[in-house]
């Protein structure tokens, strides 16, 4: 059975659209999380005493054969 | 509860107005008026409707449909509204028109787009523009709605941010894609299945009759004449409408500041959703995602390269483009809860 996890306990703002990136409370070190407006993709990149370390995630492209 | 008559009810638009309206809590729909189906059960027009009303489509006279209900929504063909207006006018029904006959404000605009002179100019100016995102406080306070276009609906939700901010410096290239619905129920040549399907038809490359509510809405927004060029195609959908508009910009913007711009301008506005995702199975707006919705969905992208803002609005043209936008402005007009009777999470998939 899945853990429910508690969400919410810390929002921090997209460095690309100014919304709210939504950060479990649990999160871990390389963890992918995303902001709620824009979709973009951080991964958690350090965890030091309850300070976060993000940097964009790498993301796939579109490709339609242009 | 408020008693409603919808004339012209056997087209699309009519029959997606008897949809919601029949849907509405606060809402008796009392007759429903068509020449051409006259005597039919609507559900027989409009079979989804079966099981939902027992209403006949009937032909009285304008008068007598007035006499019998509060509110008439006149879903009739451009041109032909403004011979029933009149009369309603002098019982004292409100009216909601879904037909372009009251979008003007300038009359000389009639004959250049529709091809025809006004017949009773002095009464545009009763009517308020039915965009309930920009015209909220005067159609709380009016009798007589003009419905906005389809396609002018989803440039103007779209554009609308731009042209407050005074992005709209030069002329405003606007590419519409838009279903076969918009066209209506009418059959033609072109409707032939062999014809149509797999047919991106490009219908209007100039022209488009929606090209001067479009320069009128933004025009007041942003406090300068704005000049628009419209080319409109029909793709191969039944619902819907796409819109992707290029603004030429000569300064460096950044996207959040176009994110701020837009979460701004549509602060609480329920309808308005940004469907732009980096990493989503949608990464703009589509009209898949709005389908039998209320939602006018907004997205844009900055292109440094030609130095433009690619502004982006998709619709259900019969729902945000017409009659959901129409059973709006009517819960504003009569105070109701601006969202009652059009709460419903978009059919996905289609």
């Amino acid at each position: 059975m899945a853990k429910e996890r508690k969400i919410g306990e810390k929002k921090l703002e997209c460095q690309i659209c100014g919304g709210k990136v939504t950060i479990p409370a649990d999160v871990m070190e390389s963890e992918i999380v995303s902001c709620d407006d824009c979709g973009l993709e951080y991964e958690i990149s350090g965890v030091n005493n309850g300070t976060l370390q993000l940097k964009p995630a790498d993301s796939i492209k579109e490709d339609w054969g242009e | 509860m408020i008693k409603v008559a919808v004339i012209g009810g056997s087209g699309y638009i009519g029959g997606e107005l008897l949809r919601l309206l029949l849907q509405h809590p606060q809402v008796s729909v009392e007759y429903a008026g068509s020449r051409t189906s006259n005597g039919k059960f609507v559900y027989k027009v409009h079979p989804n409707l079966k099981g939902s009303t027992s209403l006949i489509f009937k032909n009285d006279s304008i008068t007598d449909v007035a006499s019998k209900v509060d509110l008439i929504f006149l879903a009739v063909p451009h041109g032909k509204s403004q011979e029933l207006v009149p009369p309603i006018m002098d019982t004292g029904n409100r009216i909601i028109d879904m037909g372009a006959d009251f979008r003007l404000k300038n009359i000389s605009e009639y004959p250049r787009w529709y091809g025809w002179d006004h017949c009773c100019p002095d009464l545009i100016q009763k009517f308020v523009y039915g965009n309930p995102e920009l015209h909220r406080d005067e159609i709380r306070s009016a009798k007589f709605i003009a419905n906005p276009g389809c396609i002018a609906s989803s440039s103007i939700y779209s554009l609308a941010p731009l042209a407050k901010a005074g992005f709209l410096d030069l002329p405003i290239n606007i590419d519409a894609k838009t279903g076969s619905s918009a066209s209506g129920n009418d059959v033609s040549d072109f409707s032939n299945y062999s014809a149509k399907t797999n047919s991106v038809r490009l219908y209007k490359p100039s022209g488009h009759r929606h090209t001067p509510e479009i320069e009128q809405e933004l025009s007041i927004l942003s406090g300068r004449r704005t000049k628009v060029a419209l080319t409109a195609q029909s793709v191969p959908m039944v619902r819907g409408i796409l819109t992707t508009s290029s603004v030429v910009h000569e300064m460096d913007i950044e996207e959040k500041t176009l994110w701020n711009l837009f979460r701004d301008f549509y602060k609480e506005k329920r309808f308005i959703r940004l469907m732009m995702d980096k990493n989503g199975l949608y990464r703009y707006p589509d009209p898949k995602l709005v389908t039998g919705s209320n939602f006018a969905d907004l997205g844009f992208n900055i292109d440094p390269y030609s130095q433009r803002i690619i502004s982006i609005g998709a619709i259900d043209n019969l729902v945000k483009g017409a009659a959901g936008n129409a059973v709006q402005s009517m819960n504003l007009m009569l105070d109701f809860p601006e969202e009652i009777g059009l709460i419903s999470i978009p059919i996905f998939p289609v």
